[in-house]
């Protein structure tokens, strides 16, 4: 029996009655910031939004900051195509990632705290403003000097790049700003900001319940703990999954697809497109291709000439329009491909195409832009009888 | 005083007359109006002193701020990947169909707009729609429909 060869995990998920996120909160704060700050160091957390920065050096580097003004923000702006654990997260087990901002808080030294959730998710904001009122009057009793609020988005995908979204909360366009400074430096209102994924920052709470080491024993070297998985597209069970990280491909496949799995996009639009035969060679997680959580699947039926036609389409409206590279290059792409498949273009214009993603992926200024070349090349290279013919 | 006008007094009473209200006071007209009129963002770049332009420039970034006008009930079909493979573009013509617009378009009695959304985040849930704020996931042809006759009954 192919019986689940992947070890599944319930840490994001599970609930232990006898240390609630707020008896974690009473119990961290006891420790000093800076052995906090080594805890998180020590468990390996990266980043869970897709980036994979080190949760503890962004933490470490914002309380060096000296400044009276400092935030924590919970990006919630989850947009990635096939990306879809955030919201149930902030459903779930909302009490997590406020236990999470105010160790954060604790730790780098900031007053407010904002959760930005996207637009689409407005329905989550009447029962997430209630937990995080019961939350806010939790510090109040503890005599805590931490706040947290909540914005919403209005649609856009590139606020979900941190700065764009610290733009977006300033009341402006949602223009990606240039790097350095980094958040750390000059985040929300040009102040040290830390800004987490909302699955990070329960990690962090519960890195902080059950200590480092347990979370460590997860994943490999180079992709310490757990993961929630977004699996979409040709998969009879859909859904969100707790995975450990570093798993083969192959094994997640074995395990989720149809049996006629013909490509996985691993990260969402903006990820990589890895076909069957590579299956055997690919290892989910920063040593591999690493995920914000989208895997989608794609069995034999798809073509994959619609699937890169459906994430250019996506890039060419979401780009922000602010660098030429990214604006002009998502519509070229999409334009190329069409002339291609149309035969107004010969086939050798595809490495045209492909270079033109890599001018991109130098020159674009945000992680939008700069990331289409994932997409493009890894479909057009492995699928190029479908995107031609 | 207009009830554009009382309205953005009331936002800017609630939220506050700094840059950072933008986006809440203009999410708050939007919620009302459905969209932002010349008038209101007048309005509000008078209460923030901000310029005009300055105050489109942002609201016309964002795809739910609308700044044409849009019906009482705006309908936002998911049309990304995942959506795309489970059919999207039958409950796209299902509801052309029945509403007798076409997507980007408003019903003559402005009570509802059709548009296509990009990921909505209900990829092992899709087909999915939005109306207002309200999420639908998992529609069928006949579930789409049914959920817009709702809207019909109701007295709006």
């Amino acid at each position: 029996m192919e019986q689940l060869q992947l070890k599944k995990v319930d840490i994001i998920f599970g609930w232990d009655e006898k240390l609630t996120p707020i008896d974690v909160y009473d119990k961290t704060i006891k420790k000093s910031p800076d052995s906090v700050i080594l805890d998180m160091i020590d468990s390996g957390l990266k980043g869970r939004g897709g980036a994979g920065f080190p949760t503890g050096l962004k933490w470490k580097f914002t309380r060096n900051e000296d400044s009276a003004e400092k935030y924590v923000i919970c990006n919630a702006d989850e947009g990635e195509p096939g990306t879809f654990k955030d919201r149930e997260i902030l459903d779930r087990v909302p009490e997590k990632v406020l236990a999470g901002m105010a160790i954060c808080a604790y730790v780098i030294g900031a007053k407010e705290g904002y959760i930005y959730v996207r637009g689409e998710y407005n329905f989550l904001l009447k029962g997430l403003q209630k937990k995080v009122d019961i939350f806010n009057k939790q510090l109040q009793e503890r005599k805590v000097d931490f706040t947290i609020y909540l914005r919403s988005g209005s649609g856009a995908y590139v606020c979900g790049e941190e700065s764009a979204l610290f733009e977006s909360m300033e009341g402006k366009r949602g223009e990606p700003r240039n790097k350095p400074p980094y958040p750390t430096v000059a985040g929300y209102n040009s102040k040290p900001t830390v800004i987490n994924n909302v699955e990070t920052l329960v990690y962090t709470s519960e890195i902080c319940r059950m200590g480092p080491e347990k979370f460590k024993a997860l994943g490999t070297f180079d992709s310490r703990g757990s993961k929630v998985f977004s699996v979409s597209g040709d998969t009879p069970i859909a859904g969100i999954y707790e995975l450990e990280l570093g798993m083969q491909l192959k094994d997640f496949v074995e395990e989720f697809a149809d049996g006629d799995a013909k490509a996985v996009q691993i990260g969402g639009a903006s990820g990589h497109c890895v076909p069957r035969k590579k299956f055997n060679e690919t290892v989910i997680g920063f040593e591999g291709i690493p995920t914000g959580g989208s895997m989608m699947i794609f069995n034999s039926t798809r073509s994959m000439y619609n699937v890169l036609h459906d994430y250019l389409e996506f890039f060419t409206e979401e780009s922000c329009g602010q660098c030429t590279p990214c604006r002009v290059g998502c519509q070229q792409l999409l334009k190329g491909i069409e002339a291609v498949k149309k035969g107004e273009k010969p086939p050798s214009y595809l490495e045209d195409l492909k270079k033109l993603t890599l001018t991109m992926k130098i020159a674009a200024k945000c992680g939008l832009g700069q990331s289409v070349a994932n997409p493009f090349i890894s479909i057009v290279d492995n699928f190029k009888e479908e995107i031609i013919y | 005083m207009t009830n554009t006008e009382n309205l953005i007094l009331d936002l800017v009473e609630k939220h506050g007359r700094e840059r950072n209200s933008l986006m809440p006071i203009l999410q708050g007209v939007v919620s009302q109006e459905k969209f932002l009129s010349e008038e209101a963002m007048i309005a509000i770049a008078r209460e923030l002193d901000l310029s005009a332009a300055d105050v489109y420039g942002t609201a016309s970034f964002y795809t739910f701020l609308d700044t044409v006008p849009r019906g009482k009930n705006i309908i936002r079909v998911c049309k990304t990947i995942s959506c795309h493979m489970r059919n999207k573009d039958e409950i796209i013509g299902v509801l052309e169909d029945q509403l007798k617009i076409k997507v980007g378009e408003t019903t003559h009695d402005k009570r509802f707009t059709l548009l296509t959304a990009n990921c909505l985040g209900w990829c092992h849930k899709g087909p999915v729609m939005l109306v207002n704020d309200e999420v639908y996931p998992e529609v069928t042809p006949q579930k789409a429909i049914e959920i817009v006759e709702e809207f019909m009954k109701k007295n709006n």
